[in-house]
């Protein structure tokens, strides 16, 4: 049997490590700009250290900012459960969700920022502040103070409950600039904008190069035959995510060519309307030998992997998205991808070049089977994917990114 | 092996992308936002998007030609725009014009298609560009095409492809070539590949081929 790849990394990955992936020269470069903020410390601030894929983020980048030689400190606010209930509707309004405002939501707010303020020192040259939850730390920006502050947005703010907006606004307007993942995400601001992709880690377990044996002995465990297509979409069971429209397309598809379904997920008895759809998804598969549904456990990540290499074409037919990683990784494993466009796909997915984009269940069924009956546009979709994800939406990208918005804050020469 | 008056400082092109604030959804307003936006912004969605899509050889020109297409559906102006050559301006200001003046004609012919929604809008953005010198300095062409083979296809791009806005006439490459090392026909065929048929890492191997064999004579 196999050995089942390590869900951690064995060692701490260094800048080096990824030579291989992207290349002598990228690194060097990375190391010269570093050199030109010898000296210069930054601090990165958020509110979970486990959990999340802001945590994800910074687990990887912060060791990354310190080999390169700028030595970074990764602070994470507290609070109580008060604290986090508000910040939780916050994000949920900042979506654009209803919002029911409790006037007092403002005050539990301020005052944990004033708690987190008294407890942190800030004398690192560049703060990061990652999400809305510690916006509030602005306030510790003294007058004639030599840092550079710069709020990361993670999410689409493009259409945000107008309260809940204002009142973040007040300590927004203070940061020098904003770093946000998509320009559709944003909204007109007084201060710079910069427009970091969101990425993923070659070097993780949900990307890095697997075993064949492994790929197989997983497609064996969950019955799927490795000689016959494989169609695969990876997203938890959600209706957003339109598993029963993947479904329907996939039924399409079989009208003219033989192939099997996987629709891998996870999380669902977590989440009670996620038991409801896996039910519904599990009852529309139910006739179909090759229809498999995966309720899969949360250390799955080397199973994804081995699942979307294994694949002929990835599907993402979601209604709404954020940025859509699932897409990015399917890109980045060399496949072609059929995905709706919304959200971040269209970023991701360049029609034509680098994947198919698609508005319906039909035009979904329909690039299915272009691809299936063109093993050869298949493969150039999906060589350009792979490239476009090094170019654009790599870790190591967002680390180079970093370097030179630190740079042009300090007044580096354009 | 001839040594050249000056060496050649290979330098390292990286860019950020900043977020104008400023969308279009039509092409009456994609042609009122080019006559007004900065210069970067044109650099970010030409220049710049060709070398972020470096890898590909066929479909892909610039930015506003492939909204005009995927997102407006609307594949002769697409093609009209496709079809401005970055490597044959020296000033953005020129570019903009022919940008404008192209979309202009086409609105001339076609008014009604001057408002038609596009399926999803086109964001404005600009590039801010730092440049650090590598390691790599080249003294005569072996140096050179040893250099050539290591460095980043965006310190290829910056040497190659954007050289004319700096000012040169032609790219870095074959100005040093033919003026520190008095290889005028090396330089103008250098000068000749093609960036649109060929992807970066296409004209670097064709760099190479051409100074190898200039090296081998």
């Amino acid at each position: 049997m196999a050995t089942r790849p390590a869900t951690l990394p064995p060692k701490v990955i260094t800048l080096d490590d990824y030579i291989p992936v992207i290349g002598a020269a990228e690194i060097e470069e990375m190391r010269s700009l570093a050199r030109r903020l010898e000296g210069r410390t930054v601090k990165m601030v958020n509110s979970t250290a486990v959990g999340g894929g802001v945590a994800e983020i910074l687990n990887r980048l912060v060791p990354l900012m310190q080999d390169v030689g700028v030595p970074t400190r990764w602070d994470v606010i507290t609070g109580g459960e008060d604290f986090f209930e508000v910040t939780k509707g916050f994000h949920n309004a900042l979506h654009g969700a209803p919002y029911e405002v409790r006037w007092e939501a403002f005050d539990i707010f301020k005052a944990y920022q004033v708690q987190n303020r008294q407890q942190m020192s800030f004398e690192e040259d560049f703060i990061v502040i990652h999400d809305p939850q510690p916006i509030g730390l602005i306030e510790a920006r003294g007058n004639g103070s030599r840092a550079h502050w710069v709020w990361r947005c993670h999410i689409d703010v493009s259409k945000p409950n107008p309260l809940v907006w204002n009142f973040l606004l007040q300590y927004l307007k203070r940061y020098e600039a904003m770093i946000i993942s998509s320009p559709s995400f944003t909204r007109p601001l007084p201060i710079s904008q910069y427009l970091f992709f969101p990425s993923i880690d070659p070097l993780a377990p949900k990307n890095q190069e697997l075993s064949e044996e492994f790929t197989r002995e997983t497609l064996e465990r969950f019955s799927i035959d490795p000689k016959r297509p494989i169609l695969t979409q990876v997203s938890r069971f959600d209706r957003l995510k339109d598993p029963l429209g993947v479904i329907r397309a996939y039924k399409l598809v079989r009208k003219y060519s033989d192939c099997q379904l996987v629709l891998a997920g996870g999380g669902a008895k977590d989440d009670p309307e996620g038991v409801q759809v896996l039910a519904e998804v599990q009852e529309a598969a139910a006739n179909d030998p090759d229809i498999h549904v995966l309720d899969l456990p949360p250390w799955s990540a080397p199973e994804i992997n081995a699942l979307q290499c294994a694949s002929t074409i990835i599907i993402q037919k979601s209604l709404q998205e954020g940025f859509g990683l699932t897409v990015t990784e399917g890109l980045w494993k060399k496949k072609p991808v059929v995905a709706s466009a919304v959200g971040g796909i269209p970023l991701q997915v360049i029609h034509k070049l680098t994947g198919m984009l698609v508005h319906s269940v039909e035009g979904t069924a329909y690039q299915i089977r272009y691809l299936l009956s063109n093993p050869e546009i298949a493969r150039r979709l999906g060589e350009n994917g792979h490239e476009h994800v090094k170019e654009n939406f790599l870790v190591t990208r967002n680390l180079k990114r970093y370097l030179l918005l630190f740079l042009l804050l300090s007044g580096a020469p354009a | 092996m001839r040594q050249a008056k000056e060496p050649f400082q290979f330098m390292a092109a990286s860019t950020l992308t900043r977020i104008c604030g400023v969308q279009v959804t039509t092409i009456a307003e994609l042609l009122e936002q080019l006559r007004r936006i900065s210069a970067d912004s044109v650099f970010n969605h030409t220049f710049q998007s060709l070398s972020v899509h470096h890898y590909l050889t066929e479909g892909f020109s610039n930015d506003f030609a492939q909204w005009v297409l995927a997102a407006s559906n609307v594949p002769d102006l697409a093609e009209r725009l496709a079809a401005l050559d970055i490597r044959q301006y020296e000033t953005l200001e020129a570019l903009r014009g022919d940008l404008v003046a192209t979309l202009e004609e086409f609105l001339r012919a076609e008014p009604q298609r001057a408002y038609q929604k596009a399926f999803e809008p086109f964001y404005f953005c600009e590039a801010v560009t730092v440049t650090v010198p590598t390691e790599w300095r080249a003294h005569n062409l072996g140096e050179f095409c040893e250099a050539l083979r290591h460095i980043s296809v965006h310190t290829l791009h910056y040497h190659f492809v954007t050289a004319r806005l700096r000012g040169p006439s032609t790219n870095d490459f074959s100005a040093w070539l033919e003026h520190s090392l008095e290889l005028a026909e090396l330089a103008d065929r250098i000068e000749h590949i093609d960036i649109y048929t060929n992807t970066l890492e296409g004209v670097r191997q064709r760099i190479l081929e051409e100074s190898r064999r200039w090296l081998e004579a």
